[in-house]
């Protein structure tokens, strides 16, 4: 931490009741770019998009700006044509723009121009998050608090504050070696030490950095995701590779290390793959960004539905600059953004939002046990048992159990239906969670035995 | 042999000390080692691949199988190698230059030990001379390519290119997989084939090896 700055450590729900956890509207909202207000009231679309297939080196480097430079011309002319009052601009870096960070910078300028001219010329409200890439596990184990990787992405986060950029966040992947081998084989005791031991420590660590190069610049520090853990889980569930209450569980569970951020310092708005979002909201407040239904472009979900009901923006994930049909795919996905936008923004000023969200939660959660963790009601479950514990490691166990509690009552009530198999899953993995040691000094001796090879215990400072 | 049943039985319940104890028994009745791994084990890890295809068995089940097998083969490795049996085949994969996404070349890595295929394993973010380079090194059958982005999986193309300029092109076959590629990608740029899943990759391994 730098020398003024505490870590705050959340024992209270900033929002308490499932009915107070609504879209567009959070306690703690937040300005950004030019003009724009998230959670006060409006929903606003938050586009992202991607190359078609190219090359990125010197050689095609003229051609990929120019490919950002027609997108965020595109999404200028689109805003104007659908009367958008404010959208968010998520520039995610690819690897090369991350390990250049210059080039970061440039893309980062021509999308900040294309905002202002927007903001000036047509009054539309508009920021720009950027992410860069966690370059820092290129290698195996991953060194994740120096070397070179380390350096790079600092420098990226400042070259791209300095050249522009609204927001910062970042999908980052402390603890992610260890997760993806224990999530494979089903360990849950690999998993919580991966969530709860390993990813808290890294969380604080980076994101200690990245508050303090926004604060340097007058950036909002939006939050990160926990993308690499929980959605590797999800999509694994949904190819019908890894049991859904597994990927359920660890949604619950990867709340903690995304909550971290929230602790150094960041204050949102979180970063649209984050499907924990609503938990952070809950905890602390402040805005999220979520994505559903309208990101099949970038991946399937069993969650479309239910990802809608508390989200402040509302994003696409990513969409390659290819042509569609109607047009180039990045402005067919802000007009579906901006429609589904005007449906959050009329319920809420019909005063119609709580039978809007409803639905929106009760198409999804008899379908799946990962949409069902993600409805208002599980989310404060999730939550205050989150508060009520002190440590990352007991917040972790406490946030499996409770996603698994959850379920289990909507097994119980007829309201979910699972497969045998499932079942036998959910009592696999409450058993294993019930049986972890109370503190996660009881976990590393047999953690590090088991998967030392994977990580470098000086990343986590251990 | 109802102790070979009884094997492939363990291993697809991932029971591995079982698994350890029969394989063990089997070879002090004078079983050879080629019948164990043949009619035990690989029988064993068909029908765990089947499951997995038909979803009956989530992944985690399926490993725990693969690692059941893998004490059995620590038990059969030295009586293999006196007998000259080898395995199945050598495969080689790595995810392509520029490219940080492996988990799903990790699955396809234990999935292809779990079939009694020898698998070397690059990482991530492999330069093409690196490839070239293993190519001589190990003479792997195959190669498994993986990439996860649209802007990296123009490095297959690069990275087979490499191969073929270091003359190499003839001597493996090449399988591409990852989101954004596709069996007609695989054609453009001269791979031998595409599997979009782990499950399928190990059936166009088992393809290609037999071709």
């Amino acid at each position: 931490m730098t020398e003024t700055q505490v870590r705050t450590h959340y024992t209270t729900l900033a929002i308490g009741k499932a009915e107070g956890l609504m879209f567009g509207r959070t306690p703690k909202p937040v300005s950004c770019g030019y003009g724009l207000e998230l959670g006060s009231g409006m929903v606003y679309p938050e586009i992202n998009f991607t190359l078609p297939m190219m090359m990125i080196d010197e050689s095609t480097w003229p051609s990929v700006v120019a490919q950002y430079d027609e997108m965020g011309e595109m999404i200028g002319r689109t805003a104007t044509r659908l009367h958008l009052r404010g959208v968010m601009i998520e520039f995610e870096l690819l690897p090369p723009m991350t390990e250049r960070p210059e080039w970061g910078a440039e893309i980062t300028q021509v999308l900040d121009r294309h905002l202002k001219t927007m903001y000036e010329n047509h009054g539309v409200a508009g920021a720009l998050r950027v992410t860069p890439t966690d370059i820092r596990d290129a290698t195996r184990p991953p060194p994740l608090r120096s070397g070179i990787e380390w350096e790079t992405l600092m420098a990226s986060f400042d070259e791209c504050a300095k050249a522009g950029a609204h927001v910062l966040s970042i999908e980052s992947v402390g603890g992610k070696e260890v997760n993806d081998e224990a999530m494979m084989y089903g360990d849950v005791e690999g998993v919580i030490f991966a969530l709860g031991v390993l990813a808290p420590r890294d969380m604080e660590h980076l994101w200690t950095n990245i508050v303090s190069t926004c604060k340097r610049y007058g950036v909002v520090p939006g939050g990160d995701s926990a993308c690499g853990f929980a959605n590797t889980a999800m999509q694994l569930a949904s190819q019908g590779m890894l049991p859904g209450v597994f990927a359920a569980m660890i949604r619950g569970a990867s709340a903690v290390r995304s909550l971290v951020a929230y602790e150094c310092g960041a204050f949102g708005p979180s970063k649209d793959c984050a499907y924990e979002g609503p938990i952070l909201k809950a905890i602390t407040g402040a805005p999220i960004a979520m994505e559903g239904k309208s990101a099949s472009c970038a991946h399937f979900s069993p969650v479309g539905n239910v990802a809608a009901a508390m989200c402040d923006l509302w994003s696409n994930e990513s969409v390659q600059n290819i042509r569609l049909l109607s047009g180039p795919a990045p402005e067919a996905f802000l007009e579906l953004l901006t429609y589904d936008c005007r449906l959050f923004n009329a319920a809420l000023s019909s005063g119609s939002e709580q039978t809007y969200q409803r639905m929106l939660v009760d198409s999804d959660v008899h379908h799946s046990p990962q949409a069902l963790v993600l409805s208002p009601e599980s989310t404060i479950c999730i939550a205050s048992a989150i508060v009520r514990e002190q440590t990352p490691y007991r917040q972790t166990v406490a946030a499996g159990l409770e996603a698994l509690r959850v379920i289990r009552d909507a097994v119980r009530d007829k309201t979910l239906p699972l497969a045998a198999k499932e079942h036998h899953w959910l009592d696999k993995t409450e058993s294993a969670l019930t049986a972890l040691p109370a503190e996660e000094e009881g976990m590393m001796d047999s953690m590090i035995e088991r998967y030392g090879h994977l990580f470098a215990p000086s990343s986590y400072g251990l | 042999m109802k102790e070979l049943q009884e094997l492939a039985d363990h291993l697809i319940n991932g029971y591995a000390d079982r698994v350890a104890a029969v394989t063990q028994d089997l070879l002090n009745k004078g079983a050879t080692p080629q019948t164990i791994l043949n009619d035990g084990l690989i029988a064993g890890m068909t029908v765990v691949g089947e499951r997995m295809r038909t979803g009956e068995m989530y992944l985690p089940e399926v490993l725990q199988s693969a690692s059941a097998m893998h004490v059995s083969l620590k038990i059969l490795k030295p009586h293999l190698a006196k007998d000259g049996v080898e395995s199945r085949g050598k495969i080689m994969m790595g995810t392509v230059k520029g490219d940080m996404h492996d988990i799903g070349k990790n699955l396809v890595g234990i999935m292809l030990e779990g079939a009694g295929f020898e698998v070397i394993d690059l990482g991530l973010n492999v330069q093409p001379q690196k490839f070239v380079e293993a190519i001589q090194t190990h003479q792997p059958a195959i190669i498994g390519l993986s990439a996860m982005l649209t802007t990296t999986m123009l490095n297959m193309k690069t990275a087979i290119e490499a191969i073929a300029h270091a003359g190499l092109r003839s001597k493996v076959k090449i399988l591409i997989g990852g989101a954004p590629v596709s069996q007609k990608f695989a054609d453009d740029i001269g791979a031998d084939a595409y599997a979009r899943d782990a499950v399928k990759a190990v059936d166009k391994v088992k393809e290609l090896i037999a071709a």
